[in-house]
């Protein structure tokens, strides 16, 4: 897991030192985390106005934050990025829901596991992105073409780890449930769904991930509306800002998106000893 | 002594039987065991003590014989007949202290009442003040107490106990020991539990039932005051009693 871990700092520092290090809790670790990124870009700026980058191959931060502007006041950029998430979110709906469901459905039953499981292996090793030819050739280049890609790409790793977090319960907790008379229901929302969380909200991470390159590749390669498109668009015009702005805007996209799975997650299994902030932890019994 | 032999059986097993392949684990079991009764089965590893419990809380169905379950006291009939607790405390890791006793009252009582009644058990095994915990927090002889009031709570006749403090260290052990020891005279629940360890079976129970081979090999009144202390001389001598007995056909 790498949420809120305090063992590696743990791990380093000296115990003397430990107080000090408490002090700055999880908003400084958090702001830590953004120095890099700000250092790289005050270099990129300063790199780009001294003449040492071109403009040609990489444009200061300045002016793909004009083009930026630009292209927001426009209107043209929210356009494009709302083409962008309603595909996205479209095709993780159904893809990670049909994952889901089977993933479930294959845990919880021996039969459906015996009739679907071996299908389903044999069509997760085809990368999904080999089909674009052929889903060009059967949805043109649609909506339906990116939609079935971004599905195709989001259902495997939520079907695999719905599946796994499912087939980890534990039987003990499973025995202990049904001897106190909990029904088929109870156990399912008391026992099996909760254990299975953990496993699921990695499949969900991992899901979203593909989600994002999925859709790049997509709409780099068909696509009349979208960030990928807007890419495309400028390349040919040579605006190199609007290129960068684009791959600027799937990365805060994706980061968006982890982010929002991340609180949901610890929020969800705040119960797990590796949710657990040190407030908590610091009540450990003997 | 807490119980009157005179009073209806809380359980009686009439030539039980059980085998796991060919191996015969149960073989013809005889044990009647009145309301109210402290009793502890001790044996080597694999003669069947956890069998005998299984089939007790209806886990496990004998291949031949009976087993029949009194009706437990004079309650308003909701209460369930038998609980056990494991050597694992098997709380759930993702419900707060509170609700996992609150799983022992499953389609006996929901919401306040629930939460009320569960409030009173953990006070009863001294923890009040962790009823809002996650079980990760609490230390391993914590979690087995929350385990007890769980399997308490619900108010059983019989409660079985499968080696409950085994993974306890030995300090822990004995307080757990007088806790069990103290709940079980208050609430006058039929107590059967399976242990390898002798010290804890005359410590705590009423009568040793000594299991050798899937049948009992001896059946012993424990008669000493209560509550009693570890190491006095007749326990010793109890102890050793059962000891030969387990011993015995070793040497």
């Amino acid at each position: 897991m790498t949420v809120v871990s305090t063992e590696p700092e743990a791990a380093v520092a000296v115990p003397a030192e430990r107080p000090r290090l408490r002090l700055s809790p999880g908003a400084g670790r958090g702001l830590l985390g953004w120095a890099l990124p700000a250092v790289t870009l005050l270099a990129w700026e300063g790199l780009a106005r001294a003449g040492a980058i071109s403009a040609n191959v990489l444009p200061a931060p300045s002016a793909v934050l004009a083009a930026g502007w630009e292209l927001a006041l426009s209107g043209e950029l929210a356009r494009h990025i709302a083409a962008s998430s309603g595909r996205a979110l479209a095709g993780f709906a159904i893809g990670g829901g049909a994952g889901f469901a089977f993933g479930l459905a294959n845990g919880l039953s021996a039969r459906s596991r015996a009739l679907t499981d071996t299908s389903l292996q044999m069509l997760r090793n085809i990368p999904h992105l080999a089909l674009i030819p052929l889903v060009i050739l059967w949805f043109g280049i649609g909506e339906e073409a990116k939609i079935f890609l971004v599905a195709l790409g989001v259902f495997f790793p939520i079907y695999v780890n719905t599946l796994l977090g499912i087939q980890g319960t534990d039987p003990q907790l499973v025995e202990m449930g049904r001897i106190y008379g909990m029904g088929p229901r109870a156990l399912f929302v008391r026992v099996i769904l909760p254990g299975a969380l953990p496993a699921i909200f990695t499949g969900l991470r991992y899901g979203l991930g593909i989600m994002w390159l999925t859709l790049i590749v997509a709409e780099t390669i068909a696509a009349k509306s979208g960030l990928g498109y807007m890419a495309m668009q400028a390349r040919e015009f040579m605006q190199l800002d609007v290129v960068v702005l684009s791959i600027l805007i799937y990365a805060a996209l994706g980061k968006l998106a982890d982010s929002l799975a991340r609180g949901l997650e610890s929020a969800t299994l705040s119960w797990h000893p590796a949710f657990q902030r040190p407030a908590a932890t610091g009540r450990r019994a003997r | 002594m807490a119980f009157d032999s005179s009073s209806a059986p809380a359980f009686t097993l009439h030539g039980v039987r059980r085998s796991f392949g060919a191996k015969r684990v149960l073989d013809g079991v005889d044990l009647s065991v009145p309301q109210g009764q402290f009793l502890a089965i001790v044996g080597k590893s694999g003669c069947g003590k956890s069998t005998l419990l299984r089939l007790l809380a209806g886990l496990d169905r004998p291949d031949a014989g009976r087993i029949e379950i009194g009706r437990s006291g004079d309650g308003a009939g909701q209460a369930p007949g038998t609980r056990i607790m494991f050597q694992e405390p098997r709380l759930l890791p993702w419900e707060r202290v509170e609700d996992n006793v609150a799983v022992g009252l499953t389609g006996i009582a929901t919401g306040p009442e629930a939460r009320a009644r569960a409030r009173a058990y953990l006070a009863e095994v001294g923890l009040s003040d962790r009823a809002g915990d996650w079980p990760a927090v609490l230390s391993g002889g914590q979690r087995q107490r929350v385990a007890l009031a769980r399997a308490l709570v619900g108010q059983p006749g019989i409660l079985a106990l499968d080696e409950p403090l085994g993974a306890l260290d030995a300090l822990t052990r004995i307080e757990m020991q007088r806790l069990l020891e103290r709940i079980w005279r208050e609430k006058g629940f039929t107590a059967v539990l399976v242990t390898h360890d002798v010290a804890e079976a005359v410590v705590l129970a009423d009568r040793v039932v000594v299991l050798e081979e899937g049948r009992i090999a001896l059946d012993l009144a424990i008669d000493l005051p209560r509550p009693r202390r570890h190491g006095s001389a007749e326990a010793a001598a109890l102890e050793q009693t059962i000891l030969d007995r387990l011993l015995g056909r070793d040497g």
